[in-house]
């Protein structure tokens, strides 16, 4: 047969651990899991507009003194938002690395491709996440930095903001389009997070993370689904 | 016993590494089900002989399922729809009229060299670049000197029956070879002898891994799911925990 046909096949030397694409899903897993953490605390807040309007913006108005006076006023909060944002940074550098790396490793794609042994969520983490990042600045826009009343009404009272824009049908499709998204995203992301940190080196503990997974997946999207529904229901109002 | 299978075959041609190559249909008639699938090709082939054209290159060599040399990715399946060696694929697990894709493995790493014959090299030399254990030569020790306990010496026997054929390769989206470092990692480092290369030779491999070009894993799990010797998907958690604990330690 033909000679081998690599071009350079090198041994390398000096290898590096915190050099390997191993590294990088460290830190995907790790920024995922700050994700997760916040995300459970923000559907807990979201849920207080159950509680009627007053319980919920003494919700948003705590979150400023929180840690008062060890912090200054919205110290707590200005902590959490660099700590978001630097993991936000990671998490998204960390994908883009390693999406172009796995497009280089297979520059020819199959004529056909059947995905046997995939659940369709670890197929979707890339442009799921995409769409997660884009509905985010949108979020941010609507909500924290800009405070968008589509129907034109008050910004600065958080709960009247919030029934404004989800009594409007077509934003609470947005937003249930995005928690879907979130959770395919987690119904893969936790299990692969487990994965990558090396705590599932059994059958049992993989069926253990998955389990979590889904269930983590199923009570954040639909946890934040709620409020939205609810909203549009006529039962927040 | 039929007159056998009419079958359609959509086969990748490439006459060489720098061809640009393409699919090419061929047609087989009276095929038995009880024909190999690589047997199957032997038909065709000599059919190809016959009328004088370039018969398919494709690779084998035990034709039982222990070397790893066969390959071929067949409609859109690592060894094909059944969990073993393309080699060890029958055609009853076809039908008459079927059409079937068969291409080479796909990955930067493994280039073409031949239609469906790409070079496995880099899995070489990631296991040269740590997949071993270093050991004085001279007559063999006594096996029962270094007692194994049994359920590392089960688990290391299980994940050392890869046996190499890149079939996770491609069948990973992201073509990463992680199921292969994980079966090494684990077999390596499951036994007393392993340990003390163990986490030079996690970074070593994945080092050397990373250089071939091969793509970082996402946990999708397809390539357990093509693997022939059923691998296990754990393999890849005990190499991240691996690459972990090298990392603490500062490899
Ligand atoms: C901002 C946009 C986001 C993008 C672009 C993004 C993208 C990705 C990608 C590409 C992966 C790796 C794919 C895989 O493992 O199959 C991933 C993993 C993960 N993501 Fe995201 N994601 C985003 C936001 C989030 C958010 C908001 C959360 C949490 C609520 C999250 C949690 C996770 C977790 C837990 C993992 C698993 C880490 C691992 O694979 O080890 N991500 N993300
Ligand atoms: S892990 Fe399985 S699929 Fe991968 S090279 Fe080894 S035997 Fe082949
Ligand atoms: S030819 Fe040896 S495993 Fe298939």
């Amino acid at each position: 047969m033909a000679d081998p046909v690599t071009k350079h096949p090198t041994l390398i030397e000096g290898a590096r651990a915190s050099r390997t694409s191993i590294a990088l899903k460290f830190l995907m897993a790790v920024s995922g899991l700050v994700f997760v953490g916040f995300v459970l605390g923000h559907m807990y807040g979201n849920l207080k507009a159950f509680a009627g309007h007053d319980a919920f913006n003494e919700y948003a108005h705590h979150l400023r003194e929180l840690g008062e006076p060890m912090l200054p006023h919205e110290g707590f909060l200005w902590i959490m938002r660099v700590g978001l944002l630097v993991a936000l940074v990671v998490h998204v550098w960390a994908a883009v690395a390693l999406w172009r790396r796995a497009q280089k490793a297979r520059p020819i794609k199959y004529v056909v491709k059947k995905h046997t042994g995939a659940i369709p969520a670890s197929r979707l983490m890339r442009t799921g996440g995409l769409t997660i990042l884009i509905f985010l600045v949108w979020h941010l826009i609507n909500f924290t930095i800009g405070k968008v009343n589509v129907q034109g009404g008050e910004t600065d009272d958080p709960y009247n903001l919030l029934v404004d824009t989800f009594d409007v049908w077509w934003m609470t499709l947005i937003y249930l389009a995005a928690m879907a998204m979130l959770g395919a995203h987690l119904h893969h992301g936790v299990w692969s997070a487990c994965q990558t940190l090396g705590i599932t080196g059994t059958a049992q503990s993989r069926a253990r993370a998955k389990t979590l997974s889904l269930a983590l997946a199923i009570v954040i999207a639909g946890g934040f689904s709620l409020v939205p529904i609810a909203v549009l229901a006529g039962i927040i109002d | 016993m039929t007159d056998g299978m009419n079958l359609t075959l959509n086969i990748w041609r490439q006459t060489g590494p720098d061809d640009k190559g393409s699919i090419h249909s061929y047609q087989v008639e009276g095929i038995s089900s009880d024909m190999s699938f690589l047997e199957m090709l032997d038909v065709l082939n000599e059919q190809l002989n016959a009328r004088g054209e370039e018969p398919i290159a494709f690779d084998s060599d035990c034709r039982e399922g222990i070397c790893g040399m066969c390959s071929l990715m067949i409609n859109g399946e690592a060894h094909g729809p059944e969990v073993t060696t393309t080699c060890q694929l029958h055609m009853r697990s076809f039908k008459d009229g079927d059409t079937i894709t068969i291409e080479p493995w796909r990955a930067s790493a493994f280039p073409v060299i031949k239609d469906l014959v790409v070079d496995r090299g880099a899995l070489d030399r990631i296991i040269q670049s740590g997949g071993y254990i270093s050991a004085n030569t001279g007559s063999a020790p006594e096996a029962n000197s270094v007692p194994v306990p049994r359920d590392k010496a089960m688990r290391a026997f299980n994940v050392a029956t890869c046996i190499g054929c890149g079939a996770c390769v491609a069948a990973c989206p992201n073509g990463s070879a992680s199921l292969f470092v994980g079966a090494k990692i684990t077999h390596l480092g499951e036994l007393p002898q392993g340990q003390p290369e163990r986490y030079s030779r996690v970074v070593d491999m994945v080092g050397q891994h990373d250089h071939e070009g091969f793509g970082g894993c996402t946990n999708i799990g397809e390539c357990a799911a093509a693997c022939p010797k059923e691998i296990p998907l754990d393999v890849i958690s005990q190499l991240n925990k691996d690459l972990r604990t090298a990392l603490k330690q500062g490899h």
